[in-house]
């Protein structure tokens, strides 16, 4: 038994709602009056954030008082939402790595990595289509578009 | 007449060989963003966006808007061919158009849905070139006040005309007011809202919220519904596209009914999705052969890809004119002109008249063009969709990736695309809408200004928005509109209470 469309609804209000109390928390440190006859920076702020905390405890009450089945199904399956892990956990290790190694090596991993789980393919295909694909990267955006993107210890070694 | 020789004028700006080579990198990158999955006109353009920093800004407005019929045509293809809408605006199409597909006829459908947008587009763009000028001249007496009514106007339709819940359409919009007034205070210098992150002293860039939410999002809802691509054979040959084109006529009554409702959907910002299904749901209700809609008909891919078209492009009219977009994209494309040092709006017209009339100019080009190379080329774009899912997907957030990074050269940008992906991917599930978050992220420090300007004017007295007749009807319609699904509600109830009596 997995997460109802309802709690998932009341889950995102409740941050909504978070959200909507920290703008105004912050607007209210900002002052929220007039300052020499002119709004002071939380003047507008704070309106946002008030609409916001009141529109989700609307969405909230909304959610609380439906009792569709629709509201009662399934927000997600566990199998489902495997899938949508299985991408987004790579592309976090992906950032991290890209933090390290450059855009260049990480990308190329990234590509390897999802054709590799695919097993669909055999080491050479993997090899070409990773670094394939990045050399093009490469050629576009640092000398065709003059644009540099973030490189690692294997440009530097290569003298680039 | 104005207007006919600015336009030559700005066809001759566009006629370069560099102008018209943009043109076909822009529709050629157009239909990839539009055909694959994750990547749609609004984060296309905003992949894109940096690469332009260096171009000059009437070249760069010319290959943008150039991916934005791209994408609009491309959108069509996955319809038909795969029964997965590309693009949102192109859900409808997928109703009569992938049953003509399995029927074999698909070269049909396809010339059915290019023409129509080919249609609704030059409707637009007419539009546009005769009334665009016009609605500049009149916004010229615009103060601070008109704008933020008129900021209004644009949320209120939002809320009131769009197809999610009401609240949760105020929910994205204030989300994107409050990350636009992130970081420097333009008014006072203060920094507002970092809380200790002195990345966020810029505030968050609009680009960064766009290619996380419509990116990443789109890829990991992709992932959760399970893709198949299995598609249908793209048949299309010459003899089958002027075979539809001579029976294209026969549907006029269709043709003009979609437009209208594209141009108005487009021009107030209900959007191209919601045009596209009002259009083939009017379509359906009027037409002869309406009880068969669903099975196949020509007509029924024609009507949503014509509302489509048409609203895709009056969509530039207000961002141009009052510089308000009227789409996600042209939210994009106007935060883009924001870059590239101009300002939109009624003084753009005056003070920039080359960048305008070629960018209008494109537009006619840019869909002619696009018209001709989306027929010659969609075997080539189906059979991209037939490269396996597991080099696909990577690709697209590596792109994503890319293009966050080039917005800043910041790594921190690139670990907010993956939140806003999150984001993204539970608002989708939930129906909150994307579009109007983009539209106030755009324009939160503009409306601001123009509150706070206002308010200084009035002493913090909000009669103000009523003070004359100009701002009052326009704060007037943006009631109407707010409270647009109310007043039908009462209306309809109004008249069963009347009829009730008199049976």
């Amino acid at each position: 038994m997995g997460i109802s469309r309802r709690t998932a609804e009341l889950a995102v209000a409740i941050g909504i709602f978070i959200i909507g109390m920290a703008i105004i928390g912050d607007s209210i440190h900002l002052g929220i009056g007039w300052s020499n006859s002119s709004p002071e920076p939380g003047y507008f702020p704070v309106r946002v954030g008030g609409i916001l905390a009141l529109a989700s405890i609307g969405i909230a009450i909304q959610a609380l008082l439906d009792r569709s089945s629709a509201s009662l199904q399934e927000f997600v399956s566990w199998e489902r939402f495997r899938l949508v892990l299985a991408v987004f956990v790579p592309t976090v290790a992906y950032v991290v790595i890209m933090m390290l190694f450059g855009i260049y090596v990480s990308s190329a991993l990234f590509i390897a990595a999802f054709m590799a789980a695919s097993r669909k393919f055999n080491w050479f295909v993997i090899l070409a289509v990773s670094v394939g694909s990045m050399l093009v990267v490469f050629w576009l955006f640092e000398i065709e578009f003059l644009v540099p993107l973030p490189k690692g210890p294997l440009e530097t070694w290569l003298g680039y | 007449m104005d207007q006919l020789v600015s336009l030559l004028h700005g066809f001759g700006v566009v006629l370069s060989a560099y102008h018209l080579w943009l043109m076909l990198l822009g529709i050629m990158l157009g239909i990839l963003v539009g055909v694959l999955p994750g990547l749609g006109g609004p984060n296309g353009v905003a992949i894109l966006l940096p690469l332009t920093f260096t171009m000059p800004p009437t070249s760069a407005i010319i290959m943008l808007s150039c991916i934005y019929w791209g994408a609009l045509f491309g959108g069509a293809i996955t319809s038909i061919l795969f029964n997965i809408p590309g693009e949102p605006s192109s859900v409808a199409t997928t109703f009569d158009g992938y049953p003509l597909a399995q029927q074999g006829r698909a070269g049909e459908a396809l010339t059915a849905a290019f023409s129509g947008s080919f249609i609704g587009a030059l409707l637009g763009v007419l539009l546009i070139t005769f009334m665009a000028p016009l609605v500049a001249r009149f916004a010229l007496k615009f103060g601070p006040p008109e704008f933020f009514a008129v900021y209004l106007l644009t949320f209120c339709s939002f809320i009131g005309m769009g197809r999610e819940a009401p609240l949760k359409s105020i929910v994205a919009m204030m989300l994107g007011f409050g990350m636009a007034a992130m970081g420097m205070d333009t008014m006072s210098g203060q920094i507002r809202m970092t809380y200790g992150l002195p990345q966020l002293m810029q505030g968050i860039d609009f680009l960064i919220a766009v290619i996380g939410l419509f990116g990443i999002g789109e890829i990991l809802l992709t992932m959760e519904e399970g893709l198949a691509f299995k598609g249908k054979a793209a048949n299309i040959s010459p003899k089958v596209v002027f075979q539809t084109w001579a029976r294209l006529p026969r549907y006029w009554l269709t043709l003009i009914r979609s437009s209208v409702i594209g141009c108005w959907m487009g021009i107030t910002p209900g959007g191209a999705t919601a045009a596209s299904f009002m259009g083939y749901g009017i379509a359906k209700k009027f037409s002869r052969n309406g009880d068969k809609f669903g099975t196949g008909q020509v007509e029924g891919v024609l009507a949503p890809e014509v509302a489509a078209h048409a609203s895709g492009t009056s969509a530039l009219l207000p961002m141009l004119a009052l510089g308000i977009p009227g789409s996600a994209t042209a939210a994009v494309l106007l935060g883009g002109l924001m870059i590239w040092g101009l300002e939109p709006g009624p003084l753009l017209f005056i003070e920039h008249k080359e960048f305008v009339w070629g960018l209008i100019a494109s537009m006619y080009l840019g869909n002619v063009a696009g018209l001709i190379i989306v027929l010659s080329t969609v075997p080539l774009f189906a059979a991209i969709l037939r490269v396996p899912f597991s080099i696909i997907a990577p690709m697209i957030i590596i792109l994503c990736a890319i293009g966050a990074y080039t917005v800043h050269n910041s790594m921190f940008d690139v670990g907010l695309m993956l939140l806003f992906g999150v984001v993204g991917y539970f608002f989708k599930k939930l129906d909150y809408p994307l579009a109007p978050l983009v539209l106030s992220l755009v324009l939160g420090d503009k409306a601001e200004d123009a509150f706070r300007q206002s308010m200084l004017a009035s002493k913090g007295d909000v009669t103000i928005f009523a003070s004359n007749w100009l701002v009052g009807s326009i704060t007037l319609l943006a009631m109407v509109l707010l409270f647009w699904p109310l007043l039908v509600g009462a209306w309809k109830k109004l008249r069963t209470l009347r009829q009730v009596p008199a049976t």
